[in-house]
């Protein structure tokens, strides 16, 4: 592109954060200008264009803009900056480092470099001369935290490319030239380790996107073994206000088993994204033994920030998770709130007196969130590497009712439904994920079914059916004891109840600050869903209903303590003897 | 504000509507304030030579010709110690009979708080209230408000929250109060003789609600100074904030913009999260934390303005009276403090979780009880007790009129769980228990 002429224009209205400008030449959908107001220039978007008119989104407050004001059209999209150092970054939605910027509070118009220009890598090339290669092909890698960073064809070259040279074992900067490639026509091209991205087009360097098949692990027993998620799949998780979606999420930030964490948090909380900052430099990531900083990166656009870059950040963070994708790593994207971005498309769209669809929301809006899930997956790429994008993203319901368009286009997009009730908040029956209407396509995939049962074992599809179908039985029984009260109903009733309640308590219900309780591995999961299957196959002696529930009280008390206490540890094995003896005790021959 | 000499004056209004008007000028910023006929008014729109100006106290007999001065500026506050002890109407000026407040000028409703420079919040704030303290514990830095019917003594609880808190600086953003409810808030303080430390920008029920819109920033502002410039603790009370949306939502149906659930502006969750992440704790040890009210109409928290706040705050308070006791209890279902688990167990004992968790569910078993009882079903023992228990927790720890320290709140409950339960139905963390369970 020409940059020797980039088209100029002035300001000729202003609402808000939407201002339309006279242009003196071409400009495109989506490109990014600058508003040169006094001292500051404000980064913007177009995001219409009539005639010589541009109407732009400014991604800051527009306080003090007058009419006449220069904006400079810079012919690209809005990007981000792809290379070593992205880890352990704290950036806005539109990639700005926070910890460059110098004030307490954020200044309008101050951009910061997402990358650290300065620092050393330690570059080992991988590709050799006269290979031929093609956009996201690994050229070398360098090691950042301890993660192997590949640096990779920049993801913008079409076609394919000879290498005529690849920079030798050593130390460079992101800007040092680590390869020289030589097009179908014979030009030479420079590539160092840093290359740049358009936010809203999917990075689709690799050879195929086949139907994920490997369970993601989140350590969430509600989440692994009663719905699971796939490496590469998509899940969201719905929720009114203050049931748990954000803790929720927090855990499988700490403990998901992927190699990279990306948090947006997507106009909420300032003080939740402070959580993270303080806990995750303290905290180690149970898989590899590693500070869990060093593996996550965080986008940070909190409610407060400016509304326009809140639709970005989401983008951001999707578009980070396709480059580390590309190195054949096992990404996992979080973002918090999806509705918050909704809501940002919402009032733009507003703005610009478009026609309002359903609660007066973009016409469009299902259109986009499928076009945004629909970038998550696993792939394989062109070198027979695998890697995926698992996404996760939470949903804010207006009044908490489902029947709202964020929650029903993102079921629609969504393959894992986790729907956090308030029932079960407001009872304490943490994380309060509601077991029968959440749900998990993925169990249905023969791939993952087979996958289960070499990982698991060969009934574990089955236990998870009747573990489900307990539940049912369960809620059904309690109706009918509400119905009919404790008394007229059979005992049967009463035990169908409480097996029921013993998966709630001992499966289903985890305490998120419990040191222990709080991540459970596969294999102690699968022991526990087989113990409390077994219990719930148990003849026992009752020969009244009131000795139900002291029973299974007593019961539940003891498992409780069993999730409390190391895997196999000996206050483990005491507290599972005391359980045997409760159990012995009503134990029918 | 008075004229000053380069001020730029038009004469002639092309459009007059109940709450703009519109006028041909140039040089005007966006957010600019102004005079129409003497009134406060802010542009909200521009468009070529037209500029559309939004008129607080209504548009109610302007002119065309109409005299409109333009003040180069945005709203703005002076800040500095004299602040304190004095009380303000929405746009700063004094309503107490005092002298002007000399000080540095600064913009309201300025730029947020970089959040890598906020600190996580993690000092407790004890009001005396176990509703509070003991199951909904807040910290400095933190914004919840109280969800209240209209006829609830939010304010009196309020006022005793503030005063009980030990903040250095105590702001209060009062919208659409009542003047007796601004006089008692005064006469509070005063009798506290806490007045050197409050600070009050007040708009009533006698004044035109769209000016409740600058409230909020106001006292943030001033927040911001004694909080970040002093380091001071600050406590601010936004009452009612129901009132604030009722405002936003007047201003956007006289624009003619679409409106989303409940005829509330499609913006308003940016609109109230702006004023909300003013809470913040800095890491020099100053603090801005949010006590607000949001009144419920009949209940209703999926109405746009409850829920809303509720995706924005730290929780949220709710008030009920509790039949059994006749007292106002902080409902300990609805209610929700986010921040408690950063203090709870640490700065207060360890068995604060548990025993709070327990408490609160052997209070639901209650409320199931209660509820078979309505229906005529026989109870067992066990709801007999649990509803004895309820009883006992209710009297001598919700009700809003006992004032006890939290270790006191929790040796009460460990007491009342001994007397109404075995310790297998408590089921407590067995290390606690051998602790702390006395027969
Ligand atoms: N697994 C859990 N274990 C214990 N407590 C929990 C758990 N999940 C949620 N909570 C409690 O619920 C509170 C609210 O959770 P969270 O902040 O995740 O809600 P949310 O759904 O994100 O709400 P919002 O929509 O307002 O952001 C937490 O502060 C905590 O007290
Ligand atoms: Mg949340």
């Amino acid at each position: 592109m020409n940059n020797t002429q980039r088209t100029t224009g002035s300001v000729s209205g202003v609402i808000a954060n939407l201002v339309t400008v006279k242009v003196d030449g071409p400009v495109f959908q989506n490109e990014i200008c600058y508003v040169k107001l006094d001292d500051v220039d404000l980064m913007a978007e177009v995001i219409k264009v009539i005639g010589d008119t541009a109407y732009i989104q400014v991604f800051e407050s527009t306080r003090g803009l007058k009419v006449g004001t220069q904006v400079e059209f810079m012919q690209h999209m809005l990007e981000v900056t792809l290379g070593p150092g992205i880890l352990s970054k704290n950036y806005d939605g539109l990639q700005n480092d926070l910890d460059k910027m110098e004030a307490t509070f954020l200044k309008r118009g101050e951009y910061t470099n997402p990358l650290d220009d300065d620092s050393i890598w330690d570059f080992t090339p991988l590709a050799e001369i006269d290979d031929v290669v093609r956009a996201g092909d690994w050229l070398g890698q360098v090691k950042e935290n301890w993660i192997d960073h590949k640096i990779m064809v920049p993801f913008s070259f079409a076609g394919e490319y000879t290498i005529k040279e690849v920079a030798p074992k050593g130390q460079y900067k992101i800007n040092d030239t680590i390869a020289t490639l030589i097009d179908k026509r014979g030009n030479e091209i420079k590539v160092t380790m840093v290359q740049k991205w358009p936010i809203k087009m999917p990075i689709k360097a690799y050879k195929d996107k086949p139907m994920p098949s490997k369970i993601l692990e989140t350590g969430v027993r509600t989440i692994d073994t009663l719905n699971p998620i796939t490496e590469g799949g998509t899940g969201f998780i719905p929720g009114p206000f203050g049931c748990g979606k954000t803790v929720l999420q927090h855990a499988l930030a700490k403990q998901a088993e992927a190699d990279i964490i990306i948090m947006t948090a997507c106009g909420e909380r300032a003080n939740e994204v402070v959580e993270v900052f303080t806990e995750f430099p303290e905290l180690i990531d149970p898989h590899t033994g590693r500070k869990l900083e060093e593996r996550t990166t965080i986008i940070c656009n909190t409610s407060n920030m400016p509304v326009s870059a809140r639709e970005a950040s989401v983008y951001t963070g999707m578009t980070i998770a396709e480059y580390y994708r590309n190195m054949g790593l096992r990404v996992l994207l979080l973002a918090d709130s999806t509705s918050r971005w909704a809501q940002a498309l919402r009032e733009m769209s507003n703005r610009m007196e478009e026609l309002p669809g359903q609660d007066a929301f973009p016409v469009d809006l299902s259109a986009i969130i499928s076009n945004f899930y629909a970038r998550a997956g696993f792939v394989n790429l062109n070198n027979g590497a695998t890697g995926s994008v698992t996404f996760i993203g939470t949903v804010s319901p207006a009044g908490g009712n489902l029947k709202e368009p964020v929650t029903e286009s993102t079921k629609k997009a969504a393959r894992c439904f986790y729907a956090l009730s308030q029932d079960r908040a407001d009872g304490k029956r943490y994380p309060a994920v509601e077991p029968i209407d959440s749900y998990s396509k993925y169990l249905d995939y023969d791939l993952v079914r087979e996958y289960l049962s070499k990982r698991v074992s060969p009934n574990w599809v089955d236990d998870i059916e009747r573990a489900k179908n307990i539940i049912l039985r369960g809620k059904e029984a309690k109706e009918q004891i509400n119905i009919l009260g404790d008394d007229s109903v059979p005992i049967e009733y009463h035990l169908r109840f409480w097996r029921s309640e013993l998966i709630d308590f001992v499966i289903l219900q985890q305490d998120a600050f419990d040191d222990i309780d709080a991540n459970t591995p596969f294999e102690r999961q699968q022991y526990m869903m087989e113990f409390v299957l077994s219990i719930a196959d148990t003849k026992f002696n009752f020969t009244s209903f009131e000795e139900v529930n002291p029973f299974f009280k007593k019961l539940i008390n003891a498992m409780k303590q069993m999730n409390y206490s190391e895997f196999n540890s000996d206050t483990f094995k005491k507290y599972l003897s005391e359980v045997n003896d409760i159990l012995n005790e009503r134990r029918a021959e | 504000m008075s004229t000053k000499a380069f001020q730029r004056i038009y004469t002639q209004i092309t459009q007059i509507t109940k709450a703009t008007c519109t006028l041909k000028a140039t040089g005007v910023g966006y957010d600019e304030m102004a005079l129409v006929a003497g009134r406060k008014a802010q542009v909200v729109k521009i468009a070529g030579d037209e500029v559309t100006l939004q008129i607080f106290s209504g548009t109610e007999g302007i002119p065309t010709n109409a005299e409109v001065v333009f003040l180069g500026k945005p709203p703005v506050i002076k800040v500095g110690e004299d602040l304190a002890g004095r009380f303000f109407n929405a746009y700063g000026e004094p309503i107490d009979g005092g002298p002007e407040v000399e000080g540095e000028e600064r913009e309201i409703g300025g730029p947020s708080v970089n959040p890598v420079k906020r600190m996580q919040p993690s000092k407790l704030i004890a009001t005396g209230i176990a509703g509070i303290d003991l199951n909904n514990t807040i910290v400095t830095g933190q914004k919840i408000p109280f969800f209240a019917d209209p006829d609830q003594p939010y304010n009196q609880i309020m006022a005793t929250v503030a005063l009980r808190a030990e903040a250095d600086k105590i702001i209060l953003g009062g919208m659409g109060l009542t003047h007796d409810d601004y006089l008692y808030y005064k006469n509070t303080f005063d009798n506290a003789g806490a007045l050197d430390r409050i600070i009050s920008f007040v708009n009533t029920t006698e004044n035109p609600p769209v000016e409740r819109l600058l409230i909020p920033d106001m006292a943030l502002t001033a927040a911001e100074y004694f909080a970040n410039d002093k380091n001071e603790k600050v406590l601010v009370l936004l009452t009612d904030m129901t009132l604030y949306a009722d405002a936003l939502c007047i201003v956007s149906n006289r624009m003619d913009q679409i409106p989303s659930k409940d005829s509330m502006p499609g913006s308003l969750y940016s609109d109230l999260a702006k004023i909300y992440e003013k809470a913040v704790q800095f890491p020099e040890g100053g603090s801005i934390t949010i006590i607000a009210v949001t009144t419920l109409s009949g209940g209703d928290i999926t109405h746009a303005i409850p829920d809303n706040t509720g995706y924005i705050t730290e929780g949220q308070l709710f008030l009920r009276k509790d039949t059994d006791i006749s007292k106002v209890i902080v409902d300990p279902f609805r209610s929700l403090s986010r921040l408690k688990q950063l203090v709870i167990g640490k700065q207060t004992r360890e068995d604060h979780p548990q025993v709070m968790n327990t408490a609160v569910r052997l209070f639901a078993d209650a409320a199931n009880a209660k509820t078979k009882l309505e229906n005529g079903f026989d109870l067992t023992d066990y709801d007999e007790r649990a509803m004895a228990f309820a009883l006992d927790y209710s009297r001598e720890l919700l009700a809003i009129d006992v004032n006890i320290d939290i270790t006191k709140m929790l040796d009460t409950a460990w007491a009342l769980f001994a007397k109404h339960f075995s310790k297998a139905e408590v089921s407590i963390k067995r290390s606690l228990v051998d602790k702390y369970w006395h027969e």
